[in-house]
């Protein structure tokens, strides 16, 4: 068990910066999921965490102690590949007990540990078997029992579930996230999955560029974005974005997003967004915040109407698609609201929930 | 089913096993073709050794066939009336310590290029490459004054000494493929668990890239087992002499071959890569074709 920390942590290649001054701290036994765009730079953070990339600048600490220049066998760290990286021509139980054997761990200990990493993965039946005998799933846990057998201060994970197919992915992912429960070790975790990062960690770091963006609890992400860039790649279907314009109006302010469409801004967040009166911003608001009009109490100037471009089914709800000032826009709708293409609409805007962004800073206000 | 199948005109499958039926016709005629063209000198081979000196002399008698019985004095006459016995001695300790090297120096060169990083390995590979592409019609001249100078001619060493300047070129080239093929991850994997670069060679990398081996192997043994021009130009009395340049020395004297015993020794002297090839086959295929397969 040991608690990671990066500092000013710098990673270039030639002339491009993969990873730009990232600062990060982890306690111990947390489940942090680093989560970004491809090229954000969070599989080479990882990889540096690991010892199977040198840090340009910066310190890299597991457990207190500075380790840039410790090899990866000394790190006491365990990594799980996107593509298993089972030995091949090695059994199950020689693949999970091969880290023991190079540290001469004597024979009955390793027995023991095979044999109770294999029991909390379900794999006891397989440990004869080699990889090619596997299906993709029981390779990925085979891939977690080799990390788990090391008992290891750290867990690596680099998008372990890509690989998967959809409904696999959904299982596996249950089952890392119960292993960990049992488990207890610090584990970092590579994913460019929103919905994986949001359900797996106890905390989110959002990349971008080689930056870290965001860091925070997956509830906080959603509902709190600091920046432009959070705000939209967390969350799926993800947030609308449209231009808009804050207006004094009376004792309040209303936002002016287009010709006929202008809400009032609920009081409760008029203080916070008055100093951004008259400028140009970003309104930002999630699917589930535009509906078909329901519920008692909502505010009768925060509905309006609109021409359906798409209409997706999901079952339990349906996804309405439309254009404001050529932006499209979805919303979530009850699947008996719902119109037809090309028809009209009535809708709501719960503007309760609204983020604004400032374009020049990027930064949500 | 049966109403897609039904959509679908008669002639369409017919076609396909009208297509199907000529390219097996062509492929056998082919096949049977190459096979007769590649087994007829074997088959003539075996047919003149087993035949007695005086049938293989007259010349109203059938070559490809024995008419007078079956005789094994060639065979007898080879091993007891020759050297036969020194020179397969001689080949087999050279092509054993030839394809001992070879194996080393070619598995530890291919790892390090292509997988340890550093300055200069791309242009290193690219020149182990071009060094096979010289003939050696051409190297033995210069190899004769380095052999001369470490006073190993006339001496089966040489050969031990020469016969890599052929085989690690190529065997480096075939492991360098195959090792690229290995995924990074495995290597990762391996330094994680605590491996060094020597136990993730004899660990992981060999077991794992163990056709490629085999074909490489195979490729040494091979070179090694026929070569000409180097025990030719350097090998000069009977007791240091192999295989292929001894059979052929001691059995033709002048105007005068031994039909017989040349055709036996040279059934005998390729005997051991047929063995060799047949065991291994699969994997020499696998080996040669792994890097065009697996990206």
């Amino acid at each position: 068990m040991a608690e990671v920390a990066l500092r000013n942590v710098v990673k270039r290649f030639d002339d491009v910066d993969a990873v730009r001054d990232i600062s990060l701290n982890i306690p111990d036994n947390e489940f942090v999921v680093l989560v970004g765009p491809s090229g954000c730079g969070k599989s080479t953070t990882l990889r540096m965490i690991a010892g199977l990339e040198e840090a340009t600048a910066g310190d890299i600490l597991i457990g207190g102690q500075v380790v840039n220049d410790v090899p990866p066998k000394d790190r006491d760290i365990a990594m799980v590949f996107q593509n298993y990286a089972l030995y091949p021509h090695m059994t199950v139980f020689e693949n999970m007990s091969f880290g023991l054997r190079l540290r001469r761990i004597p024979k009955a200990e390793i027995r023991a540990r095979v044999e109770q990493a294999a029991k909390i993965l379900d794999i006891t039946d397989l440990l004869g078997r080699r990889p090619k005998q596997l299906s993709g799933g029981q390779r990925q846990r085979v891939a977690m029992g080799r990390a788990i057998v090391r008992n290891p201060k750290v867990f690596l994970f680099d998008e372990p579930l890509s690989n998967l197919d959809a409904k696999l992915r959904v299982q596996m992912r249950t089952e890392i996230k119960r292993v960990h429960q049992q488990v207890k070790t610090t584990t970092i975790y590579v994913t460019h999955d929103q919905v994986e990062a949001m359900t797996l960690a106890d905390r989110v770091v959002v990349m971008n560029g080689g930056r870290i963006e965001q860091i925070g609890r997956p509830h906080d992400l959603y509902h709190r974005p600091k920046t432009h860039f959070v705000a939209g790649f967390i969350g799926s279907p993800a947030m609308n974005f449209l231009p808009g314009r804050l207006r004094p109006n009376g004792d309040g302010l209303q936002l002016r997003l287009a010709e006929g469409l202008v809400f009032p801004v609920p009081a409760t967040h008029s203080a916070r967004y008055q100093p951004s009166v008259g400028k140009d911003l970003i309104f930002g608001l999630r699917p589930e915040h535009i509906t078909e009009p329901r519920g008692e109490g909502r505010d009768p100037r925060c509905e309006f109407a609109v021409t359906l471009d798409v209409i997706e089914p999901m079952g339990m709800e349906t996804m309405v698609f439309f254009k404001v000032n050529g932006t499209e826009v979805c919303a979530r709708v009850e699947p008996s609201a719902a119109t037809a293409p090309g028809q009209p609409m009535r809708l709501y805007a719960n503007l309760n929930h609204m983020h604004l962004i400032d374009p020049a800073t990027n930064l949500v206000l | 089913m049966t109403a897609v199948a039904a959509e679908y005109p008669r002639g369409a499958g017919a076609s396909l096993k009208r297509n199907r039926r000529w390219a097996l016709i062509t492929s056998y005629f082919f096949l049977i073709l190459f096979a007769i063209f590649f087994l007829t000198p074997p088959y003539y081979m075996i047919v003149t050794s087993l035949k007695s000196d005086a049938e293989v002399a007259h010349l109203a008698t059938n070559p490809w066939i024995i008419a007078n019985g079956v005789t094994f004095e060639q065979y007898r006459l080879l091993i007891q009336e020759t050297d036969f016995l020194i020179y397969f001695k001689n080949t087999v300790i050279v092509t054993l310590c030839v394809v001992a090297i070879t194996m080393v120096v070619s598995i530890l060169a291919a790892f390090s290029l292509s997988r340890m990083r550093f300055w200069g390995s791309g242009l290193l590979a690219t020149g182990i490459f071009l060094t096979y592409l010289v003939p050696d019609t051409l190297l033995f001249i210069p190899l004769f004054q380095i052999v001369r100078g470490l006073g190993l001619l006339n001496s089966y060493w040489s050969m031990v000494l020469v016969y890599p300047t052929l085989t690690v070129p190529f065997c480096t080239w075939i492991m360098i493929g195959y090792f690229q093929s290995i995924p990074k991850e495995l290597d990762e994997a391996a330094l994680i668990d605590g491996a060094g670069h020597m136990q993730m060679l004899l660990k992981i990398f060999i077991p794992v890239a163990l056709p490629g081996i085999i074909a490489a192997t195979i490729f040494a043994f091979t070179v090694s087992w026929a070569a000409f021009v180097y025990p030719i130009a350097f090998l000069f009395s009977a007791d240091q002499q192999v295989l292929t340049v001894g059979t052929v020395t001691s059995l033709i004297k002048a105007d005068v071959y031994k039909w017989g015993m040349l055709m036996a020794g040279a059934l005998v002297a390729a005997a051991p890569p047929l063995v060799v090839y047949a065991f291994l086959m699969d994997y020499y295929i696998a080996g040669l074709t792994a890097g065009a397969t697996k990206g």
